[in-house]
């Protein structure tokens, strides 16, 4: 199991054929409190970096991008409810969504925790 | 920090309270400390202190300054009395909002205080319609914080025990250890509160006594915009710009009387036309269905989806953990509890028209007690 980023800042968890998508620690400080959440339902296809969620901090309103295409599993109904799990947890509970992977060969596109890190830093 | 930011007096201050900062009227400003929610929270329940520097504070002086500025606002300057901030309006020829701004006579002159955005704007306005002999002085060297909240009077009474005396919209010369201040009990929160202009290079010092109170904490402008949104208070450049004028603004109250039946002010005509025949679109509060904030720039919809008015504030509003808004409207759809339809990225949400403020204002009026 291993964990992805991408420059838009999200996450990505795969294991095996499964992908788990947050946003990233530097991503909610950016944004600030959050107060509302879309996930995407569980049978709709996302292609990679289509958009697939929504956040909305007290400030502004983000896109959220799918890091990779598939068919999604389950959107977390528990953030939806407490939207501020993304501040106080972004890459455990505060997680978006869940989706199949149409084509583990994209996960080649994303960056490593390292290169993320040394992205950030170049912000 | 680009080049083209100015930092304010209190700008190492705001870094070292860990303050992000961000652009804002031409000056690096902090946008939050601790986050948003806490901090509008905090100045509901307590006190908030604001650093407001880079709004423009001005002294008008000359022989004929109040006729002068009278033929440049609509307010009642002739009836208004030593020390009283009167909230007032510098207008276009054709009603047109320049900018808000509130007018206080002290003395011999009149004291100014315009929004930071436009302060430039508003010092070339004024000298271009001003008679020579009424100078407008930009008083650079003096600092502006406000100090908002229920407990704000406990935390500043403690250091000047002579501000208890101060009512909702009054004000006056005061001294806080030893700093000469210009103390109003006013503000842009909708609670009770101060605003303290102070010489720049005494202002850190205050700001530092200030937040030594056990009841006040540094508040970020991002608080204050959803604290005066609560407070149904429009924010120039947003809801009022040079295409509103006062009365689709529902800002009638700061037409003066006097100076609504005589005029003498520009833009009196169309104003008077639409105080007799009502305004083609106001400027109403909406309650938004969902939890999803509809911001700046939605679109108010018909039934056939024409656009029929626009949103020029809106906000999850932390008090009432629900998303408002405040939009110009047709004057027929501005009766409180109509239904309308709001479009933002190609989606439709339903809103209320609620009347404004959406939170009570709390000052502390005259005769009301304590």
């Amino acid at each position: 199991m291993t964990v992805y980023y991408t420059k838009e800042h999200e996450w990505v968890r795969v294991d095996g054929d499964t992908a788990t998508v947050g946003i990233t620690d530097f991503a909610q400080g950016q944004l600030g409190d959050v107060v509302f959440v879309e996930v995407p339902e569980a049978g709709r296809q996302v292609s990679q970096s289509g958009e697939a969620a929504v956040v909305e901090s007290v400030k502004a309103a983000s896109d959220v991008y799918a890091p990779v295409g598939g068919e999604v599993i389950e959107g977390n109904q528990a953030l939806v409810d407490d939207p501020s799990l993304v501040n106080s947890d972004p890459e455990g509970e505060g997680w978006f969504f869940k989706l199949r992977l149409s084509d583990t060969e994209q996960i080649n596109d994303l960056m490593s925790a390292e290169q993320y890190r040394a992205f950030c830093d170049s912000q | 920090m680009s080049d083209t930011e100015s930092s304010l007096p209190l700008d190492g201050w705001h870094r070292r309270l860990g303050a992000r900062m961000v652009p804002f009227a031409g000056y690096a400003m902090p946008i939050q400390y601790e986050g948003i929610l806490a901090e509008h929270r905090w100045t509901r329940e307590s006190a908030g202190l604001f650093d407001v520097s880079h709004m423009g504070q001005l002294l008008i002086a000359g022989g004929g300054t109040e006729k002068a500025l009278e033929a440049l606002l609509p307010a009642d300057l002739a009836m208004l009395r030593e020390g009283r901030p009167k909230y007032s309006l510098l207008l276009t020829e054709h009603g047109g909002i320049v900018d808000d701004l509130m007018v206080t006579r002290r003395g011999d002159h009149f004291y100014m205080v315009v929004n930071g955005a436009t302060k430039h704007d508003d010092i070339a306005h004024l000298e271009s319609k001003l008679p020579r002999g009424v100078v407008v002085d930009h008083m650079k060297e003096q600092a502006l914080l406000a100090l908002q909240g229920p407990k704000a009077a406990d935390a500043l009474a403690r250091l000047v025990p002579e501000v208890a005396e101060l009512t909702f919209m009054t004000g006056g010369p005061f001294a806080v250890a030893g700093i000469k201040a210009w103390i109003s009990r006013s503000g842009y929160t909708g609670e009770d509160g101060f605003e303290i202009s102070v010489p720049a290079n005494a202002v850190e010092a205050l700001a530092t006594l200030l937040l030594d109170q056990p009841e006040v904490k540094p508040i970020g402008l991002g608080a204050r915009d959803s604290l005066r949104l609560e407070a149904g208070l429009p924010l120039y450049g947003h809801d009022l710009d040079t295409t509103t004028t006062p009365v689709e603004a529902d800002l009638v109250f700061a037409l003066s009387r006097r100076r609504r039946e005589t005029g003498g002010f520009p833009g009196w005509q169309r104003i008077s036309r639409e105080l007799a025949q009502g305004p083609i679109r106001k400027r109403v509060g909406l309650a938004v269905e969902g939890r999803q904030p509809v911001r700046e720039g939605a679109m108010v919809v018909d039934a056939e989806g024409s656009e029929i008015g626009k949103v020029t504030s809106g906000g999850f509003s932390p008090s009432l953990e629900a998303p408002i808004a405040m939009a110009y409207v047709p004057l027929a759809y501005a009766v409180h509890g109509t239904q309308v339809s709001l479009a933002q990225r190609g989606r439709i949400f339903t809103g209320r028209v609620v009347p404004l403020p959406f939170v009570p204002h709390r000052y502390h009026r005259k005769g009301a007690g304590t």
